[in-house]
C-alpha cells in the first residue's frame, strides 16, 4: 500500500496535470505489473462491487472512532467524503507505521475477498487493515472500499501516462482499456503488448466528441462542407454486431445491452462486423420523447412490459465505425455516412440547407422536434478519438432563462466540501417563493465564496443539512428543457438548470413568477 | 439571555450592562474591549478601544491612527462601572486576549479566538476559572485534530527545499496577521531568502518592534526585478491567482490553514499543497480548554457551534449557540482585506 499511497499523495500534492502524469508514469515503470493493473483500474474510476455493505462499514468506522453517530455524520458532512471522514476520525492519527505489501495483494487478498466473508470476519479484516496502515494509507484503503477514487485525473491522463511508460500509442491503449477490462498481470502485459490484433469481440471504439460552437457558423467556411443533424437528448451509444453477438455501450463506457432489448433486436439485423454510433431515444408515433421519459427506464435492470410499451426506445444512427469487419474510422464522414445509409436502419436525418442562414432558421425548429439544437460535422473528417477541435460542433439552441431567488442551500461534496454550493431557487407564487430548480454550477469561485458567506450570515433555519436562507439573492437560472411534473412543488421540472448570472442588480421582488415559468411550458 | 445578567447580546455585539462596555462589537459603540485585531473582532468606528498593551500597535494599524486606544497589561484588573475586567493570553496571535469580567461574585470569560498549541510569536493560552465561558468553535469537529506543529514545519521545509532544488519559488499563503509570523518563526530560514507581500511585511515589522524574534525578510516589491527562484514568498491567501503573484516566475503554491485538514478544501482552491496549521484550537483543544475553566454555562459564538453545543450538553453543561458576526478562520480570504494590496498589485 505504501507505493500506491505515495502515488496518491504525489498526485494529490500538485495541481499541475504534467506532474500528475509524471507521477503515474513513474509508478507504472516501478510498480509490479499486477499493482500497475490495479492502479489503472482504480484511477480510471473502477470500483469493486460493494466489498462490505456501507451500513456496516459506517457502523465500524463509528465504533472505532468512539464518537456518537450524529457527530460522525456532522464530520462526514464537513469532509464531504465518507472515506476521508472515517480516516480522520481513526484514533492516533499521527502514528508512524508503513505498510509494504503490494497493492495487488491488498486488493486480491483483502478487498476482493471481503464480499464473500461472514459479517464477523469482514469486521476483523477491516479492523486489521486499519491497524496496519498509517493515516494517509488508511484513507486510500477506505477509498478503495467506498469507491469514487478522485485525484483530479481523467481516464485520458491515465492513458497518457501508460502510453509514456509503455511507448504504445495513446489510442491503442484507449481501445484496449475500453470494455470489461479486468486488472491482472496478464491484462497489464496485454495493455503494453506491441502486437495490435487483440481487440475482443465486445470492444467499442472511443467516442468522437463535439465542442460547443461559440462563434457564428459562417466562421466554419462553406455550409456544403458540413453535415448538419439534430442534436438529440438521449443516450449516446455504440451498437456492435460481431461474431453473431450484440453489444450496446454507453458513452460512459458502460455495457448497457440488457437494458435495450429493442436495440439488441435491431443489432441482430445488422451484418456481422458492424459498429454503429448513434443516440438512443424514447420514440413514439415517429417522435422523440422527452429525456425525462427515457430516464424512467434507464435505471432499471428489470424491464416490465408496461415500461417497454410506455417508453419504446430506438436508435437514431449517425455514424458507422466498423463495416464488413473493418475499422473504417479513417474514412471521411461523407463515405461513412453513405455506407451507414446502405444499412437501412433508422437514421438521425441529415438537414439540408443551402446556406448558413437557412440552417439558422432550421435550428429554430429544434425545440418542436424535442432536439437541443444542431450538430455540425465536417464531411471530410475521420472519426477521431476524444474531443479533437474543429471536426464536430454542437450548436445548441439558446437556453431558457428565469430570474429566481436563492431560498435553500446545502454544502457540497468533494472539492466543495463544507462550502455551501448546492442551491435551491424559488419563483413567486402569489406572495410565496416556491422551489423551482436546483443548481450547482455556473458561479466563479469568488462568487461561490461570497454566496457561501452570505448564506452563513443569513441562515434562518436548518433542516438537517439544508439551510433555509433569507430570500435576498437573485440569480438568472438557465435551463435546456421544461416539463410538467407532479413530483415538484412548482409543478414543473427543468433540465440542466445552472446559474447563468448572479443578478446583483435585482431585488427578490424582481424575480419571475411561476406563471411566467409555466408560460414557457406552453411555448415549448 | 435570562440566566446571565453579566453579559447580554445586543445588535452591536456582546455587552456587559454592569460595566457598560461591549466586547469585540460589530457596530459602533462607546467603549469597545478588543480580544484581538483580526478583522471580525476589531472593527473601525468605536468611540474608544481598550486592549492589552502587546496588541495596541496591531490594533492601531487596523482601526486607524486617530482611534482612541487605551491599554492594560495582561492580568491587570481594572474597574469599569460595577464590573472588574482583566485581559489574559489567548494564545491566538500576538496580543490576543481572553477577557475576564467579574461583577457581584459572577465571573465570565470571553475568549475571542484561541489555541492551546505552542506558538513562538505570542503568549501561551492561560486557562481561567469562571462561571460562564464564551468560546469559539471554528474547528469544533473531531476530524480536526492538529498534528504537532514541528511536523507541519518539517513538511513546509521539505516542500521549500524540493522547489528550490527544482529552481522554483515557493509561494506560501497564510493570514497576514499571526499565521505569517508564526510560520516565519517556525520554518528553517537557512534554506533560502524569504520575501513578503506588503501586508505581511507591515505586520511582521510590528511583531519585530514588539520584540518577537523573526528571521530577516525582504519586501518583495522593494527593489526592481529580482530572481525569486529558490526563495520563499509569504503572502495572504487573497493573492492567489492575482496579477501580483505572476512576477515570481515558476513557482509552487501552498496554503497553511486548519482547513487544509480536509482534502476538498485544498482541491477547490487551485493550489498545489495544503499544510495543516491553525491559530485556532482543534477539537480536543476546545474540549480541554472548556473543561479547564470549570464553567457550567458555555456560550458558543462562531464556527461549528452545533456539534460543540450538543457535545457539551451531553456532558451535562448548560451550553448554547450565540449568533455573532465573528467568522473565525476564514477559509477563503485574508485577515486584513484592506491591507495595501493595491499598492502591491
Amino acid at each position: 500500500m505504501k507505493q500506491f499511497a505515495q502515488l496518491f499523495d504525489q498526485m494529490d500534492a500538485t495541481n499541475k496535470t504534467n506532474a500528475k502524469v509524471a507521477a503515474m508514469e513513474r509508478y507504472f515503470l516501478e510498480a509490479p505489473p499486477a499493482d500497475s493493473a490495479w492502479a489503472v483500474f482504480f484511477l480510471c474510476g473502477g470500483k469493486l462491487r460493494a466489498p462490505v455493505p456501507m451500513r456496516l462499514f459506517r457502523a465500524w468506522a463509528i465504533e472505532v472512532a468512539e464518537v456518537p453517530e450524529w457527530l460522525f455524520d456532522d464530520c462526514y458532512e464537513a469532509a464531504g467524503d465518507f472515506a476521508e471522514a472515517a480516516a480522520l476520525l481513526f484514533p492516533n492519527p499521527n502514528a508512524t507505521i508503513e505498510d509494504d505489501q503490494p497493492l495487488a495483494d491488498w486488493v486480491e487478498n483483502r478487498l476482493a475477498v471481503l464480499r464473500a466473508l461472514p459479517e464477523g470476519e469482514q469486521k476483523l479484516l477491516i479492523f486489521d487493515s486499519w491497524n496496519r496502515l498509517n493515516a494517509r494509507q488508511r484513507f486510500v484503503w477506505n477509498k478503495l472500499i467506498t469507491g469514487g477514487f478522485r485525484v483530479g485525473v481523467s481516464k485520458a491522463l491515465v492513458i497518457r501516462a501508460i502510453s509514456l511508460a509503455s511507448k504504445i500509442p495513446e489510442d491503442v491503449i484507449a481501445h484496449r482499456l475500453m470494455g470489461d477490462w479486468a486488472p491482472s498481470t496478464s491484462a497489464w502485459d496485454q495493455l503494453r503488448a506491441t502486437d495490435n490484433t487483440d481487440a475482443t469481440v465486445s470492444r467499442p471504439y472511443p467516442f468522437c466528441l463535439a465542442h460547443p460552437l461559440q462563434a457564428l457558423p459562417d466562421s466554419l467556411g462553406s455550409v456544403g462542407n458540413w453535415l448538419a443533424e439534430w442534436k438529440w437528448d438521449g443516450i449516446r451509444a455504440q451498437v456492435i454486431r460481431r461474431e453473431g453477438k450484440a453489444f450496446i455501450w454507453s458513452r460512459g463506457n458502460e455495457l448497457i445491452t440488457e437494458r435495450f432489448p429493442e436495440i439488441v433486436e435491431l443489432a441482430a439485423s445488422l451484418p456481422d462486423g458492424t459498429v454503429v454510433d448513434g443516440e438512443l431515444v424514447g420514440w413514439q408515433s415517429d417522435c422523440v420523447l422527452p429525456f425525462a421519459d427515457l430516464q424512467t427506464r434507464i435505471g432499471r435492470t428489470k424491464l416490465s412490459k408496461s415500461i417497454l410499451a410506455r417508453v419504446p426506445v430506438t436508435l437514431l444512427a449517425f455514424d458507422l465505425l466498423e463495416f464488413n469487419r473493418e475499422d473504417i474510422r479513417g474514412l471521411p464522414l461523407r463515405e461513412r455516412r453513405a455506407m451507414l445509409e446502405s444499412l437501412g436502419i433508422r437514421l438521425s436525418p441529415a438537414i439540408h440547407a443551402a446556406s448558413w442562414e437557412d440552417l439558422t432558421s432550421e435550428r429554430l425548429k429544434a425545440r418542436d422536434l424535442g432536439s437541443e439544437g444542431l450538430m455540425l460535422k465536417r464531411l471530410d473528417s475521420p472519426y477521431n478519438v476524444g474531443r479533437e477541435k474543429g471536426i464536430w460542433w454542437k450548436w445548441k439552441i439558446d437556453p431558457y432563462s428565469v430570474d429566481a431567488v436563492l431560498i435553500y442551500a446545502q454544502k457540497g461534496n468533494g472539492k466543495r466540501a463544507s462550502l455551501f454550493t448546492d442551491y435551491t431557487f424559488g419563483v413567486w407564487s402569489d406572495s410565496k417563493l416556491v422551489p423551482f430548480a436546483k443548481a450547482y454550477s455556473g458561479l466563479t469561485d469568488e462568487e461561490i465564496r461570497d454566496v457561501d458567506r452570505f448564506i452563513r450570515q443569513n441562515t434562518l433555519e436548518k433542516f438537517g443539512p439544508v439551510s433555509t436562507v433569507k430570500p435576498e439573492l437573485v440569480f438568472e437560472i438557465a435551463f435546456e428543457g421544461i416539463q410538467q411534473s407532479t413530483r415538484h412543488k412548482s409543478g414543473v421540472a427543468v433540465r440542466f438548470p445552472r446559474m447563468a448570472r448572479w443578478r446583483q442588480d435585482k431585488r427578490p421582488e424582481d424575480a419571475d413568477s411561476i406563471e411566467t415559468v409555466k408560460a414557457l411550458l406552453e411555448a415549448s | 439571555m435570562a440566566n446571565s445578567s453579566l453579559l447580554t447580546l445586543t445588535d452591536c455585539g456582546l455587552y456587559c450592562p454592569a460595566g457598560d462596555f461591549h466586547i469585540d462589537p460589530w457596530r459602533p459603540v462607546e467603549r469597545a474591549l478588543i480580544t484581538h485585531s483580526h478583522a471580525d473582532h476589531a472593527r473601525v468606528g468605536m468611540k474608544s478601544y481598550l486592549t492589552v498593551s502587546q496588541g495596541a500597535s496591531i490594533l492601531r494599524a487596523r482601526v486607524g491612527e486617530d482611534a482612541a486606544i487605551s491599554t492594560v497589561a495582561y492580568g491587570e484588573s481594572i474597574p469599569l462601572g460595577d464590573a472588574h475586567v482583566s485581559f489574559h493570553p489567548a494564545g491566538h496571535i500576538l496580543g490576543s486576549s481572553q477577557i475576564r469580567v467579574e461583577s457581584r461574585g459572577q465571573v465570565w470569560v470571553v475568549s475571542g479566538d484561541y489555541k492551546i498549541a505552542v506558538d513562538a510569536t505570542c503568549e501561551p493560552f492561560e486557562p481561567i476559572r469562571c462561571h460562564g465561558f464564551v468560546t469559539e468553535a471554528t474547528f469544533a469537529l473531531p476530524i480536526y485534530r492538529w498534528k504537532p506543529q514541528e511536523d507541519t514545519f518539517a513538511e513546509i521545509n521539505q516542500w521549500w527545499r524540493a522547489n528550490r532544488a527544482a529552481g522554483k519559488a515557493s509561494v506560501l499563503y497564510g493570514y497576514a496577521l499571526g499565521k505569517a509570523q508564526r510560520m516565519l518563526a517556525g520554518i528553517d530560514p537557512s534554506i533560502g531568502p524569504i520575501f513578503t507581500h506588503g501586508a505581511v511585511e507591515r505586520l511582521t515589522q510590528i511583531y519585530r518592534d514588539a520584540g518577537v524574534p523573526l528571521p530577516p525578510t525582504h519586501y518583495a516589491m522593494s527593489a526592481g526585478k529580482k530572481d525569486f527562484a529558490g526563495s520563499l514568498i509569504l503572502a495572504p491567501p487573497s493573492a492567489n491567482g492575482s496579477r501580483w503573484i505572476r512576477r515570481f516566475g515558476d513557482f509552487s503554491t501552498a496554503l497553511a490553514s486548519g482547513w487544509m485538514q480536509i482534502r476538498g478544501a485544498r482541491r477547490r482552491r487551485a493550489i498545489d499543497r495544503g499544510f495543516v496549521l491553525s491559530d485556532h484550537a482543534d477539537w480536543p483543544g476546545l474540549l480541554n480548554a472548556i473543561r479547564a475553566t470549570a464553567a457550567e454555562t458555555i456560550w458558543v459564538t462562531h464556527g461549528q457551534s452545533e456539534p460543540l453545543v450538543r457535545t457539551l450538553i451531553e456532558q451535562g453543561l448548560d451550553a448554547r449557540a450565540v449568533q455573532t458576526e465573528f467568522e473565525g478562520e476564514l477559509d477563503e480570504q485574508a485577515a486584513l482585506p484592506e491591507a495595501d494590496e493595491t499598492a502591491d498589485a
